[in-house]
């Protein structure tokens, strides 16, 4: 234990689903293995450390659909969580109804929890300070698969106490009015295979709408619609991929590439998400129909600067 | 120089070495990507090297296509001629509680147990890359004789440490993981060392790889 370690923890009595540590992942490591991982939406992770008065890249506890159950022994330390998420801070006399991207202050002996997400995948919660946690190549963000990162790789689990390392306070209310605006359609660019599939498949592709499967986790996203015919091969040469790669393999139904995927793959590459998009892509819930339209690389480029502008905006009210 | 660069998604640059698997193709590859790597370019967040394939990632907040691709474009690669690659010696057990597959590659190749084993262990690999999971060889070329496709159902769960063969390629699983090769025995050796942050793989691309066979004892006893 370190020394300048407080004796504020968190117990953790539900551990909700798919709950980790991440920040903003881990670069330069795709040639040995390693994805990015990272906080799956990224916008959200930002905005959460923003409202903390946190630097950008602390980590903080993602979880997908329920979220833990906390109780909080120590010092008063403030709290936020962004995404569209329902939660209750119990206290001994009152239990308050949250709301998300607003601070609220921990008490000792007070509950934090995290019901649900509504119409959408990933929260986050971040507290106004650091957890006590482990850094791999310079990121906590927990790895399920080569269990890396924080709480040695692992998920974070029932009964397990979360150290906070250090906090600080901040007083007054920082509050955001901001609503995670839905997508009507995920912006694609063709993929380097994309003549591996029929013209029939190539139209389909941008006309017709794809449902979200339940296999689909923070490697990658399963879809099922109609079926993309390859008329080439099957198979490529294993060769790198990047998060948002979509792969079609035998089968038909596409793989959407996620923030933990594999970093190698061998099925051909029908298209790729656009960087703008990406946030929005992974909160579509297993169930809903996407459909994809096609973009330029200029257009996407464009894209992606307003998101950033956007982003800039939203935190700037913050100031 | 590096020629052949397309965009894959807004952010990444996808270099085509050719559709040939070799070593001296891949080679170049490797050199593209320590050349690379060493310049330490404003933006890239990643490279990856493959068969015949390099894919360099970036951060659109810093850089975009064209410019990163002018940038590779004009590199001026030198050759890193000192560059050792290590030989690693591998010790597999072929029992049959590790191999999986070795029924069935004896059908498929029509020739025995023996002979396929024997083959195997004759041969040295080349490290033609590692990824997909973390740590993970692709290594080859196998001898023609041994050279199968894929399972047509891919394992949902293949045990850490197995080695598998497909096509003319030979691999070890550094983790449990889905996965379609056929399965020939098993290594008790850590591949991957998360621990260890500056050389995590025990394997890396351009290495040699030698197996050798170890009895089930051995394979046990390795276990500590």
């Amino acid at each position: 234990m370190k020394d300048t370690m407080t004796k504020s923890y968190f117990e953790v009595m539900r551990a909700g689903i798919n709950t980790t540590f991440q920040d903003l992942g881990r670069k330069n490591l795709y040639h040995i293995g390693i994805p990015f991982s990272g906080a799956m939406d990224n916008r959200n992770f930002i905005l959460a450390n923003a409202i903390a008065e946190n630097k950008e890249n602390i980590p903080v506890i993602e979880f997908a659909y329920q979220g833990p159950l906390l109780r909080f022994k120590g010092e008063k330390v403030n709290f936020n969580i962004t995404g569209n998420v329902s939660f209750n801070l119990i206290k001994k006399e009152e239990q308050i109804e949250g709301n998300c991207y607003q601070n609220y202050t921990l008490e000792d002996g007070d509950q934090l929890d995290i019901l649900s997400t509504n119409k959408s995948v990933y929260g986050y919660l971040a507290i106004s300070g650091n957890f006590d946690v482990q850094f791999q190549w310079n990121s906590c963000s927990i790895n399920t698969k080569a269990n890396i990162g924080a709480n040695d790789g692992k998920k974070i689990e029932k009964d397990q106490l979360i150290r906070i390392l250090d906090s600080h306070s901040c007083n007054s209310i920082r509050k955001l009015e901001y609503i995670n605006s839905k997508i009507e359609n995920i912006r694609v660019i063709k993929g380097t295979n994309f003549n591996y599939f029929s013209d029939e498949s190539k139209k389909t592709f941008f006309e017709k709408n794809f449902t979200v499967t339940k296999l689909t986790d923070r490697m990658g996203m399963r879809l099922e619609g109609p079926k993309i015919e390859n008329i080439v091969d099957t198979n490529i040469k294993s060769e790198g991929i990047i998060k948002g790669v979509i792969q079609v393999p035998a089968d038909g139904n596409p793989i959407i590439m996620l923030s933990d995927h594999g970093t190698i793959g061998g099925y051909p590459k029908i298209g790729v998400i656009i960087s703008a998009d990406y946030d929005k892509l992974v909160q579509i819930t297993p169930g809903s129909k996407i459909k994809f339209k096609l973009v330029e690389l200029l257009e996407a480029e464009t894209l992606f600067k307003l998101y950033n502008m956007e982003t800039q905006n939203i935190l700037n009210k913050l100031k | 120089m590096i020629k052949n660069i397309s965009n894959l998604g807004d952010a990444a640059l996808y270099c085509d070495f050719g559709s040939k698997v070799n070593k001296e193709i891949n080679s170049k590859v490797i050199q593209c990507f320590k050349n690379i790597k060493e310049k330490n370019i404003e933006g890239i967040t990643n490279i990856t090297p493959s068969y015949n394939k390099l894919i360099i990632s970036f951060d659109l907040k810093f850089t975009n296509f064209i410019n990163l691709k002018k940038k590779i474009e004009n590199l001026e690669l030198k050759e890193f001629v000192n560059t050792k690659n290590d030989i690693i010696k591998i010790p597999i057990c072929c029992d049959k509680k590790f191999a999986l597959d070795i029924n069935r590659l004896e059908k498929i190749l029509k020739i025995s147990e023996d002979k396929i084993l024997e083959t195997f262990f004759s041969k040295e690999y080349y490290c033609y890359m590692t990824g997909f999971i973390a740590g993970h060889p692709f290594l080859g070329d196998t001898d023609e004789s041994l050279r199968a496709k894929r399972l047509e159902t891919p394992r949902v769960k293949i045990p850490k440490g197995s080695v598998g063969l497909t096509e003319q390629f030979c691999n070890i699983y550094t983790f449990e993981s889905p996965g379609g090769w056929n399965i020939i025995g098993n290594t008790p050796i850590n591949v991957f060392d998360k621990t260890n942050e500056i050389k995590p793989n025990l394997i890396n691309p351009g290495d040699t790889v030698i197996f050798n066979q170890i009895s089930k004892d051995e394979h046990e006893r390795h276990y500590d």
